[in-house]
């Protein structure tokens, strides 16, 4: 089964040919045909590459680790009975805050609602535009890429990297890779450390956490992602994408031939063969085989191998072959983002064409996201910040009182929204000189604190002739007193059989 | 058995060497990580035994060196619950009835316990949402015997009612036709009487009327209206305890009833007395302090 690799005994030879482009004797670690199943992982040395999608990928990741390292110290004022954190998720209220949204725990289906637009969205990114949260946005693109950075830093580039690791241990060696595995924890530490911001008010924990009088929860919780950011992203990398991330298997469902993908132009680059300054062009492609798109890899594939399950769509390879085509005065572009249909109709001469925006799937994409948000939003816009639930006693029914009358006792449960006190009133309809008390309380104005539930105990009193049968409907109205805003609950009364 | 180890041609590894209708089996090794996690298994095990309660022995069983005991832990758990609420219950036991139910906190925790003193010591006879049966009154109405308000209640369910508690509510109606006062007829006039008090008969009245204000007037008044320094029910009013059906008063008259209650200051503390009577003066008949 096993196959000798160059991978595995890499040799940097200089064939070389064209005026400064090195050309790297490798063969990709995960070429598909030649991969046995049970083989132990063979560690992946991206090279550095610059260009314009290196650089686009540096922004996507700076915006990304910023939005997560420093979105749990914005602050938006709600007043003195709530936190003044802009995204948090108060566990313990519990309460979750963005913005200007707060959502109780019983309206969680926002949060349902969110992760459905969410998912669509990553559609309908993915049928337009291939696997761009893959490879700019993922967090575990994001880390892993940082944590690739760190590696280059400290240990040098893609050759360095390779004789460090078949070198015998050295106080050299030792010192590099204590000094990486370091800085990676400490990136791990800070990444578990701002995530339990997210969930308690940030200044505070962090002051806590400094003087070490931080809940034990918390250096929990930073021990447990410190650990996971350590291993996925330092120590796992591509294998998660690989093995263990059940997107890129779904994906392809959302390709077609439309769909922007990363691309090896075959028609242009086949025959490809070394090149030497000066040969002639004709009757070959452009493809001088230097290999530099697979040693920047970091999935370890061959892009000349046709679209495979390991791509992220990085494009680093795009970045890393334009260098070299600018090095041979060829036209960019060997390797670029193109559809399938556009390939094809290059390759066999036919006019070329946008690719189709509007189809089918983006359609129903966009308009599945439409709907739900345009759901969410009317849900949003028409909540009420006054909610009331009524219980009916069970244990006893009713109460027959010596007067005869029938007494039944409600537990009325006030949800006050607002971040201010409310008084309300309750008043009941449907039922004949009923009378209302209410436990604790001399009048029927119902007091609920600021963002508070309360609870009281309500007793209505009728005469008997005034219950219709054994089950007589009623209503309570709760109106709040500051705005008139009313909610109105149906209930039943019960009474004897006649 | 070869004394040579069997290589399949086929997969080109070693066969454990039995062979079953031609079918031979691989003898390929247990992946290592899973005779790893067997081996740490197995020395968990032993430092298991070590440290926990694990062997039986004939008289007990080894305790291990950590000392861990589920009954122990049980205790210790109880110990902090009421260690929790000590200083809630230090409070109910200083406070008055009334204190207690004016401050929030001591009423939330009133109710709370009481609603759980309740379910455990009472709800056997008045029912768990405490609205009794026949023979158990209806604590959530507002006819009491023994009288409605909190102190009432307190004093009530500390001594209990014909519990022999030396401050026990304690009266005793005569059986009347058991103890040859009245014959059955004038029971049966009587009963009848009692029952145009609330409305139910017309009959019998004057006949009865002369009887009760001899026999019964005394405790439960001329207008029938009871007296709660006896005990006496209401007779006028919509609730019986032992059923408003002319039987069922008959047998009363008859027999007499003389219910009982356990004096729970016998078994409970003061501060639950407290707690129960909150509980039940909030069940909706309990009656305001003049």
């Amino acid at each position: 089964m096993s196959i000798p690799w160059a991978a595995a005994k890499p040799t940097v030879s200089r064939r070389s040919l064209a005026p400064d482009v090195e050309t790297v004797d490798v063969q990709p670690v995960n070429k598909p045909d030649q991969r046995a199943l049970y083989e132990k992982r063979r560690k992946i040395h991206p090279r550095r590459v610059q260009g314009t999608f290196r650089r686009l990928k540096w922004a996507a990741m700076s915006a990304m680790l910023a939005i997560y390292y420093l979105s749990p110290w914005i602050r938006w004022d709600r007043g003195p009975s709530a936190p003044d954190q802009a995204i948090l998720v108060d566990l313990g209220a519990p309460r979750f805050y963005f913005f200007f949204i707060e959502i109780w725990p019983q309206e969680i289906y926002y949060v349902t609602g969110l992760l459905i637009i969410a998912a669509l969205a990553l559609f309908l990114a993915t049928s337009l535009l291939g696997r761009v949260w893959c490879g700019y946005a993922c967090p575990q693109t994001v880390w892993t890429d940082l944590f690739v950075a760190v590696e280059r830093f400290i240990e040098g580039d893609r050759a360095a990297r390779i004789r460090l690791d078949r070198a015998k241990w050295s106080p050299a060696k030792i010192g590099k890779r204590v000094l990486k595995h370091t800085v990676w924890l400490v990136i791990g530490a800070c990444t578990g450390g701002a995530w339990v911001f997210y969930f308690v008010d940030a200044p505070t924990l962090a002051a806590q956490l400094v003087t070490f009088e931080a809940p034990m929860a918390a250096y929990g919780f930073i021990a447990i992602l410190t650990g996971t950011t350590y291993l996925l992203g330092g120590l796992a990398r591509e294998q998660v994408c690989t093995f263990m991330c059940p997107w890129p298997r779904i994906q392809a469902a959302m390709f077609d031939e439309d769909t922007l993908l990363v691309g090896y132009r075959e028609y242009r680059g086949e025959p490809r063969g070394a090149y030497r300054k000066g040969e002639s062009w004709e009757n070959r492609g452009s493809c001088i085989d230097c290999n530099m798109c697979v040693v920047v890899c970091p999935m370890g594939i061959d892009i000349r191998d046709g679209l495979q399950l390991e791509c992220i769509s990085c494009a680093l390879c795009i970045d890393a072959c334009n260098t070299v085509m600018d090095r041979i005065e060829q036209p960019r572009g060997l390797i670029g983002y193109d559809t399938v249909a556009g390939i094809r109709r290059k390759s066999e001469h036919e006019p070329v064409r946008r690719p189709r925006i509007f189809r089918a799937r983006t359609v129903i994409y966009t308009a599945l996201i439409a709907l739900v948000g345009g759901i969410m939003l009317t849900v949003l816009l028409s909540r009420s910040p006054l909610g009331v639930n009524i219980l009916r006693d069970r244990n006893p029914l009713f109460v027959k009182l010596s007067d005869g009358s029938i007494r039944n006792g409600y537990t009325v449960k006030i949800l006050n929204k607002h971040h201010e006190q409310r008084v309300f009133d309750l008043r009941l309809s449907g039922l004949k000189a009923a009378t209302i008390s209410i436990i604790g309380l001399a009048d029927t104005h119902l007091t609920v604190g600021p963002d508070r539930l309360r609870s009281f105990r309500v007793y209505v009193k009728a005469p008997r002739a005034a219950l219709t049968g054994v089950s007589t409907p009623i209503r309570f109205d709760v109106i709040d007193r500051m705005d008139g805003r009313m909610v109105s609950h149906d209930s039943t009364a019960r009474g004897p059989v006649k | 058995m070869a004394s040579q180890p069997e290589i399949d041609d086929f997969s080109g590894v070693e066969t454990v060497g039995h062979e079953w209708d031609g079918i031979k089996e691989l003898n390929n090794p247990l992946p290592r990580w899973w005779v790893w996690v067997w081996v740490a298994s197995i020395l968990w095990a032993i430092g298991y035994w070590i440290a926990m309660p694990a062997w039986p022995l004939i008289d007990g069983y080894t305790k291990g060196v950590l000392g861990y005991s589920q009954r122990a832990t049980v205790a210790r758990q109880i110990d902090e619950a009421q260690g929790a609420k000590s200083a809630l219950v230090a409070k109910i036991h200083k406070a008055s009835l009334a204190d207690i139910r004016k401050d929030p906190q001591l009423l939330e925790f009133a109710l709370a316990g009481g609603r759980s003193a309740f379910a455990v010591n009472c709800s056997q006879c008045h029912g768990s949402g405490a609205a009794g049966s026949r023979g158990y009154p209806n604590l959530n109405d507002d006819d009491w015997l023994w009288g409605g308000k909190i102190a009432d209640i307190f004093a009530t369910v500390r001594a209990g009612i014909r519990s022999g508690h030396e401050d026990a509510r304690d009266s005793a109606m005569p059986a009347f036709l058991r103890d040859e006062i009245l014959t059955k007829a004038q029971i049966a006039d009587v009963a009848d009487y009692t029952l145009s008090l609330s409305g139910k008969s017309e009959k019998a009245i004057k006949k009865g009327a002369a009887i009760f204000a001899e026999n019964c007037a005394a405790c439960h008044r001329k207008d029938g209206t009871g007296n709660r320094e006896f005990g006496a029910p209401n007779l006028a009013d919509g609730i019986w305890l032992y059923g408003s059906d002319r039987a069922s008063i008959i047998d009363t008259i008859s027999n007499s009833r003389r219910g009982v209650m356990p004096a729970w200051g016998n078994r409970l503390d003061d501060a639950t007395l407290k707690l129960l009577a909150v509980y039940v003066h909030s069940l909706g008949g309990g009656e305001a302090d003049r």
